[in-house]
């Protein structure tokens, strides 16, 4: 299977088989539209989630406890306000404190009791108060404006190294759509935004960039010289370089998912809503995500907006009128039509005309 | 024929360099153990490792509210302080609306707590004196010593950036981080920002400064003025001492910028800007912060009632502090003030300088108006700063105890069975996929780990950094970015063999593109690290600490280890002859291309000597002549030069 699999990754390099990406971009564009507008959705009628470092909440302190294990703590809290994330911490030696999210009157006086049962104390050596928030608005507006910051020095260094802002451009759509959807599917399963989360999502806005630099870099190469020559358009040149960097972004996904998938799954079954499962849900959807943008929205986008270039579209279309031209001399008997994905690959073993005049090789060898 | 790369340095030099870099770190940290308090474990912060928390209440001396916005401020400030004094992953809360919790990681020292407990107090100060942050340069000293005559004595003409308006209740200013600085007068302490060349020492700062600070040349630094000053904005307040202190002084480095108070109302304060934009030498106190009767910001209006379209912070003094600033005013109003550019005051919150505006007029009425390129959050802070400012507050100790992780130590533990689980799936893959190459993704992963953990053991003891959970989980996330530097490396190797490159080309050309895009892709990571790392606060900040740091190390490893090994291991016959399971054999490789079946060497042993390029062919036949026909004359050099054209 992995012979089959190295030499998938040989025939796309050579174009002897080629995914025509660029070619239908149409279609990804229309499904990456609707993943977002999905997301837009989830983010406006189920909405996330804040959790206690963001909002507040409530703050219990059980003093003068007999144990200072924190399980009898966890199981308290989730039987009066379940699927909640309390934070639990011993306080001093014989005191326990736990923060919940907001509760009603109702909850909280039932928690005292579930408390005072667990730690069997009176319920008067349970003291609620409400908490504010760890992760202040200080510390969101700083990120934001760091997060902002990035992006336009990000946009400037990409278009300074591919030396052409359509990159830098295509590059920061992919991005948004990377976060967009990952925050919005977040926000669809249900999880609370922890300071994990947003870790997370910083974390995708890194990678989504990096694997977009990575095709990128291939897109950049290939075209390099591609108005000079007349064999293939701008689009194939491209599309021939996402199927180059395929296997690649294959192989480095199911590397960078294999331990965030083993937190993910460890994390939930083995401890239920923590920290750990946070960013490792949010880091398992902004990988797959990041990686199906860097193939099928980035360069799409990128070649759409390049092929408005006059020089390009001039280019383009030379190359497909020389290609109409060869067709048309090379017989009317073959029949078959000529679009353009069929030379999306670049090269079509045995289809290709230039060399169809010169000696075949034999097969054999000496 | 392939065309070989320029030449490289040789594998051995870069595995020896990644060898000093190795001992480097753990031999630091072995010392550390030795001679300081370092360990082998890094530092935990609050979610693992639990600390100590402190429960304040701040309470006014004159007994008034304390509204909410006063205990934001509050917990900004205690921010401010925490962050700056290098204790990391603090978490500063409120509780129940008035209280404010502080969990410090680990065990803090004394220091650290003093530092959260102490009051924080708004001062109006005399401007006496600013420069840009860094401390003097003593080359530049000579230089310095002459312009600092002219500055002392000589008038400047005022820089541009004042309002025009002439309106009895308006002030306008400038804030000093703004243009004002670059403004400055040619003064003595620009040289510092004219450094050149290497930087100096603590030592040759302390000698410069010490010379620059004694203004009677008898070689003593003294700490009383030489003269009666006359006026609070009398430089004359400023004795040697204070000199030697501003000379000194670095307001690039965050431990100056912990504030803290404690600074004495009747003489004169040399410190930094809050965002240590600046350093300032200010007068001694002279409107206490209570004597702000309320500050609010909006849009500036002109005279007419029309606005500006700026953002302006307004100030009221009550009736005590109305007459005071009154007579401010007129001071700083008089020609010489106005000409030698010390028309300024200074608001000072915590013993940092929030702002230094410059004063436009009288002000009778205690009715200020301070502008100059505020955003509407800038002047939204300020206002909220000064309205902190009126509180004569403290901070009352409640509690103090220590707490346990808020995160159970299962989570740890879970974590890092996942981590290892992942891990184990990340080699088990590779093998498949790259069989015996696996070999060395496997030993560079191991190379960073051991890479990063060293690192990150010496941080925490030299700038205290604390492992929190989510840092944790970054390190694993990291393990796919490292690895994706090799998937890149390898999968251009195929893509250059697949070109027609022999192996040991293909390595070598591979690894000039892959270069390129390993080097290009970490710089966006990197990029993300240092901006959140320079203007995030809290847990954010520590994330693009441990995203930068793995970046870093990831370069490093590919450089000094990943290419290094290949190109060794490229000699191996293993290797080098593409045997089936190192992951270098033809099917791999992609040699099924017809078209470049003359690049004989790619091919696998039992094929190469069918597969010979012309000239091999033509060289083993002429050989196998030579060899039949004993020795004969012609040696095998010259052979190879005719076969080869």
């Amino acid at each position: 299977m992995m012979a089959s699999f190295a030499q998938l990754g040989n025939d796309l390099y050579t174009g002897k088989r080629s995914f025509d990406i660029v070619g239908r971009r149409k279609t990804w564009m229309v499904a990456a539209a609707g993943l977002v507008l999905l997301s837009i959705i989830l983010l406006v009628t189920v909405k996330l989630n804040p959790g206690i470092e963001f909002r507040g909440g409530s703050e219990f302190t059980v003093s003068g406890v007999a144990t200072t294990e924190q399980q009898p703590a966890y199981d308290a809290v989730d039987s009066v306000a379940e699927g909640q994330q309390p934070r639990v911490s011993q306080v001093g030696g014989d005191s326990i404190r736990v923060q919940t999210e907001e509760l009603t009157d109702a909850q909280t006086t039932d928690l005292k009791e579930a408390l005072a049962e667990a730690y069997g104390v009176d319920v008067n050596s349970v003291t609620s108060s409400f908490v504010g928030p760890a992760w202040g608005a200080d510390v969101t507006t700083k990120a934001i404006q760091g997060l902002v910051i990035f992006l336009v020095l990000v946009t400037l260094v990409m278009a300074l190294y591919f030396r052409h802002w359509k990159m830098a451009v295509a590059a920061l759509i992919a991005l948004l759509h990377d976060l967009v959807v990952t925050v919005g599917l977040y926000a669809g399963v249900g999880f609370e935004v922890t300071p994990a989360s947003v870790i997370g999502f910083l974390t995708i806005l890194g990678y989504s960039l990096y694997d977009t630099v990575v095709v990128f870099d291939k897109v950049r190469e290939n075209t390099e010289g591609v108005l000079e020559q007349t064999r293939y358009t701008y689009a194939e040149s491209a599309n021939l370089a996402v199927n180059q960097t395929m296997v690649r972004s294959l192989n480095t996904s199911v590397v960078g998912l294999l331990p965030v998938a083993s937190i993910l799954f460890v994390g939930s079954f083995l401890l239920g809503a923590s920290t750990l499962r946070d960013i490792a849900l949010a880091l398992f959807i902004g990988l797959i995500f990041s990686t199906l943008s860097s193939i099928f929205i980035a360069t799409p986008i990128e070649v759409a907006l390049r092929q408005r270039d006059p020089a390009i579209a001039e280019h383009t279309a030379t190359v497909l009128a020389k290609r109409a031209a060869a067709e048309n001399a090379a017989g009317e008997d073959d029949d078959a039509p000529v679009t353009v994905g069929s030379y999306a690959g670049g090269l079509r073993a045995g289809a290709h005309r230039g060399q169809a005049a010169q000696p075949v090789r034999r097969k054999s060898r000496r | 024929m392939a065309t070989r790369p320029p030449a490289q340095s040789r594998p051995s030099s870069r595995l020896i360099l990644l060898g000093v870099l190795v001992v480097l770190i753990f031999g630091s940290i072995f010392g550390g153990t030795k001679l300081s308090d370092a360990s082998w474990s890094p530092n935990l912060a609050l979610d693992l490792e639990g600390g100590t928390q402190l429960i304040l209440t701040p309470q006014t001396d004159d007994g008034s509210q304390i509204t909410d916005s006063d205990v934001q401020q509050a917990i900004e400030i205690i921010r401010q302080r925490v962050n700056s004094s290098g204790v990391s992953e603090a978490e500063i809360t409120s509780q129940g609306g008035t209280n404010i919790v502080v969990a410090l990681p680990g065990e803090p020292d004394e220091d650290t707590l003093n530092l959260v407990r102490q009051s924080a107090q708004l001062r109006f100060r005399a401007f006496l004196y600013q420069a840009p942050p860094g401390p003097i340069d003593p080359q530049a000293l000579d230089q310095a010593l002459a312009e600092q005559e002219e500055a002392t004595q000589e008038a400047n003409p005022t820089d541009g950036t004042e309002g025009t308006d002439g309106s009895a209740d308006t002030e306008s200013a400038a804030p000093e981080e703004g243009a004002a600085p670059a403004d400055e007068p040619a003064t003595e302490d620009d040289a510092p920002s004219t450094e050149s060349g290497a930087a100096p020492t603590t030592a040759q700062i302390d000698e410069a400064a010490r010379k620059a600070a004694d203004l009677d040349g008898d070689g003593e630094i003294s700490d009383t003025p030489t003269t009666e000053p006359t006026s609070p904005s009398d430089q004359a307040w400023i004795t040697e001492q204070d000199w030697y202190d501003f000379y000194t002084l670095n307001c690039t480095d965050p431990e100056n910028l912990i504030g803290g108070g404690g600074d004495d109302p009747a003489k004169p304060l040399v410190t930094c800007a809050t965002d240590g934009s600046s350093k300032y030498i200010v007068g001694p106190m002279e409107i206490p912060g209570t004597d702000i009767a309320s500050a609010s910001s909006g849009m500036a209006y002109s005279q007419a009632g029309a606005p500006t379209g700026e953002y302006a912070v307004n100030l009221k003094f009550n009736a005590e502090g109305t007459a005071t600033f009154k007579e401010i005013t007129e001071r700083l109003r008089q020609p010489e003030m106005v000409s030698s550019q010390r028309n300024r005051f200074a608001i000072v919150l915590d013993s940092l300088v929030v702002s230094a505006p410059s004063v436009n007029d009288v002000i009778p009425n205690g009715e200020a108006q301070i502008t100059g390129g505020f955003t509407r959050e800038a002047a939204a802070t300020m206002a909220r700063q000064l309205s902190f400012g009126a509180l004569p507050i403290h901070f009352e100790v409640q509690s103090e105890a220590q707490i346990s992780a808020t995160l159970g130590s299962e989570q740890l533990q879970t974590g890092l069975i996942a981590g290892l689980i992942g891990l184990g799936l990340v080699v088990l893959y590779s093998l498949l996929q790259y069989r015996g190459l696996a070999l060395v993704t496997v030993t560079s992963l191991t190379v960073a780990a051991g890479l990063v953990f060293g690192t990150i053991a010496l941080l925490s003891w030299l700038m205290g950094y604390r492992l929190s959970l989510p840092g944790v989980a970054g390190l694993i996330i990291a393990i796919g970015i490292t690895a994706d530097s090799f998937i890149i490396y390898f999968e251009r190797i195929r893509d250059e063999v697949r070109e027609g490159r022999e192996l040991s080309a293909a390595v070598d050309q591979g690894w000039l593109r892959a270069r390129r895009t390993v080097i290009a892709s970490d710089m966006v990571n990197l990029l993300a690290a240092a901006v959140l790392y320079f203007l995030a606060v809290g847990s954010v900040r520590g994330f693009a600490f441990t995203l930068g740091l793995t970046t870093v190390i990831d370069l490093v490893v590919v450089f000094l280890f990943t290419h290094p090994i290949m190109r060794v291991l490229i000699r191996t016959k293993f290797f080098g002859g593409g045997h089936r399971f190192s992951g270098l054999d033809p099917v791999h490789l992609g040699s099924s291309v017809t078209a470049y079946r003359g690049a004989g060497r790619v091919l696998s042993r039992g094929e190469r000597e069918q597969a010979l390029s012309i000239a091999e062919r033509k060289r083993a036949a002429r050989q196998q002549e030579e060899a039949m026909a004993g020795a004969v004359a012609g040696s095998d050099s010259d052979s190879d030069t005719k076969d080869g054209q």
